[in-house]
């Protein structure tokens, strides 16, 4: 569309590497498949997840700030990161760096110690790989590539906590049309849709998986994720979209113990939604790594004649 | 100075009224608002403070009890007891003993920060409910938390390597917990994906669990932030008036 993102930092992050592989895969498949070049960040670190901000939230905006150095040392302005965790911590790093005096000083005196320059908050933009595909390809230039139609594949869109909240973190959106709404998200909608996809309206868009607790408070997941599930099912979805490896496992590993622990068996598939993507730009499911996700989506696809 | 103020409402501040007539009316009987007034004498003056001295808890005193929070809980929507209105009322007047009803599920916010973003008066009643637990840990009302031990055994690993390998962070949490790792549901996960994951991926994901993955030069940056976890935890310790030695814990 405007071609801004063409060439954009990659921050995948640890989720990436481990269980979230399939996004890593998909996400850069997705690039390939649409001109969009990536370069992954030199020797980044953790952004922190959702933990060490509960030991104390100034070590993770210190190294949430080391990776957005690394981004402008390598020369860009930009940086994307397809985790939810990653890029709402990345967010509100360059938010309280921007903000919070404490918050600068100390990230000066972790960088000075660490023995590499501190970011300074304004010099690299964080985006999100739906903003990367929404706002660098657009529904049209999306549209013109689409080899293999979603065309009656009902979609439930969720996009969880962390792409949406705290709002200040998020300037830029719920700026009016064509920014992204932190109440009703529809980046992925309007994309899917592109894609030929069927949204199902879908009223637990940004409601919580209970992933910070996924393994300490597994009853609790299990019982918010059960009802994410029945929710998309009343709705009429085939398949749930994600995009935060977080949400996507937990939902997955929830799915499977709701079923194992409280006998409640849930049919709905989940699949990231760079791999709803790619597999309307005709990539295989190998490809998109259909068959890295836990729960098996194959024979769905199939039935949906989305895979042979 | 006492504070003066309805009871809460409980089963055992509730009047019954026998033969109450308003207006010709019977209004006999149980209701909420017959509630005997209060003076309370014994609250704990220093408890708005502490807990505003820990990582989250710096806008307490913002709040002005208009329940947002609590309304937009994901928590309380499984567990009405589970109520950050109702807490951050009793911390700012130092109700220390009916906060301590409540000690065992504090912990069990889950981070989805919708109270947070309802909140008119950016109180971050989501930091809140951190410090909150921290409070109570470090005053010892309760035992580590199964969400402390994770978020320490996970920020650790990030700490010594910058970097975390999900593997390894279940492992170790099933052991600290003293759980088995082999819950019947895990184990179903991961026979399914076994049986659709080709080998060489296999052999891959085996690699990441023997060669950690790790940020390359990370001493400097390990020594930095161990040396500011350090002065936080003294600094924090000291704000609730513990003793901030290296055996004080």
């Amino acid at each position: 569309m405007t071609g801004k993102y063409d060439k954009v930092a990659y921050y995948p992050g640890c989720a990436l590497e481990g269980t979230g592989h399939a996004y890593n895969r998909s996400t850069k498949a997705l690039g390939d498949a649409l001109g969009l070049q990536t370069v992954e960040l030199e020797n980044w670190n953790c952004c922190g997840a959702m933990e060490v901000k509960n030991v104390d939230p100034k070590i993770q905006t210190y190294l949430s700030a080391r990776n957005l150095t690394i981004a402008e040392d390598m020369g860009f302005d930009t940086v994307m990161a397809p985790c939810n965790g990653c890029y709402h911590n990345l967010k509100k790093a360059e938010y309280d760096l921007a903000h919070d005096p404490e918050s600068k000083s100390v990230n000066e005196r972790l960088a000075g110690k660490a023995g590499h320059r501190a970011y300074e908050p304004g010099h690299v933009e964080t985006i999100h790989a739906l903003d990367w595909i929404k706002q660098g390809i657009g529904e049209e230039g999306l549209k013109a590539k689409v080899k293999n139609s979603l065309k009656g594949l009902k979609v439930a869109n969720y996009y969880g906590c962390m792409y949406t909240r705290p709002r200040h973190i998020f300037p830029e959106k719920d700026r009016g049309p064509g920014s992204e709404s932190t109440l009703k998200p529809h980046f992925m909608d309007d994309l899917l849709e592109a894609a030929g996809a069927e949204n199902v309206e879908y009223p637990l868009k940004t409601s919580c998986c209970g992933g910070a607790h996924t393994l300490s408070d597994s009853d609790t997941s299990t019982r918010l994720v059960l009802n994410l599930l029945e929710t998309a099912e009343a709705c009429g979805a085939d398949v749930i979209a994600t995009e935060c490896p977080t949400c996507h496992s937990g939902l997955e590993m929830h799915q499977m113990r709701a079923e194992k622990v409280f006998g409640k068996k849930t049919s709905v598939r989940i699949l990231y939604f760079t791999q709803l993507l790619g597999l309307a730009l005709g990539l295989s499911p190998r490809k998109v790594g259909v068959h890295e996700n836990f729960s098996d989506a194959m024979p769905m696809l199939k039935q949906k004649g989305l895979a042979r | 100075m006492p504070i003066h103020e309805k009871s809460l409402i409980r089963p055992e501040n509730l009047i019954e009224h026998k033969d109450l007539f308003i207006d010709g009316i019977d209004v006999s009987g149980h209701w909420s608002t017959f509630i005997n007034s209060r003076a309370l004498t014994d609250y704990d003056e220093s408890m708005q403070e502490e807990i505003a001295a820990l990582p989250g808890g710096e806008n307490i005193h913002r709040c002005w009890q208009c329940g947002s929070c609590t309304n937009a809980c994901t928590v309380n929507a499984l567990n009405p007891d589970f109520n950050p209105r109702y807490w951050i009322y009793l911390i700012r007047n130092g109700m220390k003993q009916e906060l301590l009803l409540d000690k065992d599920i504090v912990w069990q916010c889950v981070s989805c920060n919708k109270c947070t973003y309802a909140c008119p008066r950016d109180v971050n009643p989501e930091g809140v409910m951190k410090a909150t637990a921290h409070w109570l840990e470090l005053k010892g009302h309760t035992e580590k938390k199964p969400s402390m031990i994770f978020d320490e055994g996970f920020s650790q690993q990030i700490i010594e390597t910058g970097k975390i390998e999900d593997g390894l962070v279940i492992r170790q949490f099933f052991a600290r917990t003293g759980q088995k790792l082999a819950q019947n549901w895990l184990v179903a996960m991961a026979i399914g994906l076994a049986k659709r994951l080709p080998v060489a991926m296999g052999i891959k994901m085996g690699f990441a669990a023997v060669f950690h993955p790790r940020t390359r030069g990370w001493s400097r940056a390990r020594a930095a932030i161990k040396d500011y976890v350090h002065e936080r935890e003294a600094a924090n310790r000291k704000a609730l008036g513990l003793p901030t030695g290296e055996d004080g814990r």
